[in-house]
């Protein structure tokens, strides 16, 4: 019966207040106002015990890794393959072989591109990809479409930013080898239905790769579960540092795959005749690895395994309902991407202001927002707008922040009325 | 440290972005040129009637943010009836206001065009107040259109001194 209430800054469950605490550069004022960090789905904010951690590694662990018997290299191996099972653990992988660290996102996809596709793709095979995809989910296979005269398809979007699951299962023809798909658009929010996509094509036995740059962050993900073949994300995005992503594969795809990279750590034996390459994970972690991001990494999933990946998924939820709730009404405003299934991601377009101008103005209350195409120009061609700006929510957000988002884009319109 | 943008979207500014002047595609252009800056979507087009070595009509048009669309209407308010010559030197002129890298020479010559100097101080903006410039100087050398994002980045490369 208590069920119209409404809920407008309820008592926090999720102790957003206290969480802020643990991140120094949110006390950071711009224009002598508080800084509202809200372009999360560029880069998230690092929590000082992850700075420890990398300051605790820093000071007292580093060494090479799988190099030498003394002290120091022994534990920054030993931390290191710990960042490993962590990351395991955060997505319910199987094995911790399966986990292979890259510099990021893009570097993962590329990795894929060259170790799997290079070698079983060929000419007139068709990859399925999605209009809301990043670049680096596009560009990369269109290098190899072009090197090898392969082809891609695109699965459309209805006005909403849903994917029309109906149109995908039409793009199957004999010749589909791959699919590409993002898990949540980093420029609309909208989360994908992966796993249905997923057992889609492996009826039909096109292996699928999952972006999972804006999704690993917001919500809890179990490869298993989806029974994807590739899944990669980001340290940057989730509290970690940057240049340090992974790649999670299905053990059997990687022992098939080619390397990418060759060099040191890579390899079992070398000679000038043969070589002899190492086990996965480590056939594609050619040189020294970023040793210390990938143990920051470790902290980065710790911390937020600490607070819950459930929890985090609510709280902001929440941020989104509220915010949307608050832009929709704002005269003059339209948000771009309302599917039913979406991450605490807001683009936004007002009328008779370029988002550009919009960026800049709200930067002077304090809001950081990102406006332009966000590396998805084929989402904003499907518009038919140049670009949005876009507000994208991290837990450690409040509500109090939304509303300095919505007086910013008043004052905005004030200043163009 | 950091300049304040209400210094840069000034009642000037907001006025040419709202009423364009010299707004429109001439008919039969003798120079004409596009921009665009695709990080941003701003695009824009330059035409020019230069009679002899004047400019003796031109005009802009296109999809921009206001501080490209004031600085294109300003810029065409600001050449309009001088010589090709005196265009060339306030391409120049405005070029290295936005940069912050003017001398007193210059900073004497730039006129009203002064409302733009605070885009040096919001690097990710410079971009959008010197692309009508760079159009205008791709027009005046028939190159049919430039980006901002072209080997020679704006930001860091001078026009030419033709």
């Amino acid at each position: 019966m208590n069920a119209a209430v409404p809920m407008l800054h309820a008592a926090p469950a999720f102790d957003v207040a206290r969480i802020r605490e643990d991140f120094p550069i949110l006390r950071l004022r711009v224009y002598d106002r508080p800084l509202v960090y809200l372009d999360n789905a560029a880069s998230s904010q690092m929590p000082q015990q992850v700075i420890d951690r990398l300051v605790r590694y820093q000071t007292t662990q580093h060494a090479n890794i799988h190099r030498a018997v003394h002290y120091l290299s022994e534990t920054a191996t030993a931390e290191y393959a710990k960042a490993r099972h962590k990351l395991r653990n955060f997505i319910h992988a199987g094995e911790d072989r399966e986990v292979i660290f890259t510099s990021g996102t893009t570097d993962a996809i590329n990795l894929v591109m060259h170790g799997y596709g290079r070698k079983f793709i060929g000419a007139g095979d068709e990859i399925i990809l999605t209009t809301l995809e990043h670049h680096s989910n596009i560009v990369p296979w269109q290098m190899l479409a072009e090197e090898k005269g392969a082809r891609i398809r695109v699965v459309p979007i209805d006005d909403s930013g849903e994917l029309l699951i109906e149109e995908y299962e039409k793009l199957f023809t004999e010749r589909t080898r791959f699919v590409g798909v993002s898990h949540v658009s980093n420029a609309l929010g909208s989360i994908n239905p992966v796993k249905q996509m997923i057992a889609f094509a492996h009826e039909r036995g096109v292996p699928v790769l999952v972006d999972g740059a804006q999704a690993a962050p917001h919500m809890p993900i179990d490869v298993v579960d989806l029974d994807c073949d590739f899944y990669a994300f980001s340290g940057h995005k989730l509290c970690g540092p940057t240049g340090i992503g992974i790649l999670y594969g299905k053990a059997d795809f990687l022992e098939r795959m080619q390397p990418f990279k060759g060099g040191g750590d890579m390899i079992l034996s070398v000679t000038f005749e043969k070589t002899t390459y190492n086990t996965i994970p480590h056939k594609f972690e050619a040189g020294t690895p970023p040793i210390a991001a990938a143990i920051g990494f470790g902290a980065a999933v710790d911390y937020l395994s600490a607070i819950g990946m459930d929890e985090i998924a609510v709280h902001e939820q929440e941020l989104l309902r509220y915010a949307t709730e608050q832009i929709q009404v704002l005269p003059g405003v339209r948000v771009i991407g309302n599917a039913r299934n979406k991450a605490a991601v807001l683009s936004f377009v007002i009328d008779g202001i370029h988002p550009h101008d919009v960026g800049t103005l709200l930067n002077q209350e304090g809001v950081a927002v990102r406006t332009g195409h966000h590396c998805a120009q084929p989402v904003m061609q499907r518009y038919g707008i140049p670009a949005t700006s876009r507000a994208s929510f991290a837990f450690y957000n409040s509500l109090a922040e939304v509303d300095a988002l919505v007086e910013g884009i008043r004052r905005v319109q004030q200043v163009f009325a | 440290m950091m300049a304040d943008p209400k210094t840069l979207y000034q009642e000037v500014i907001l006025d040419h972005n709202r009423k364009p002047r010299n707004y429109g595609v001439l008919e039969h252009p003798s120079h004409q040129a596009e921009g665009v800056n695709p990080l941003c979507g701003d695009h824009i087009k330059v035409t020019l009637a230069v009679a002899g070595e004047t400019i003796a009509r031109i005009a802009f048009h296109g999809e921009s943010c206001a501080i490209c669309k004031a600085s294109a209407s300003m810029m065409t308010a600001a050449v309009k009836g001088r010589t090709r010559a005196e265009a060339e030197v306030l391409t120049q002129d405005f070029l290295a206001m936005a940069t912050g890298k003017s001398s007193l020479d210059q900073l004497s010559r730039i006129g009203r065009l002064a409302v733009f100097a605070g885009v040096r101080d919001l690097p990710m903006r410079v971009k959008c107040a010197i692309l009508p410039w760079h159009t205008l100087h791709a027009a005046f050398h028939s190159v049919a259109s430039v980006s901002t994002e072209a080997d020679a980045d704006p930001m860091q490369a001078p026009i030419g001194n033709a």
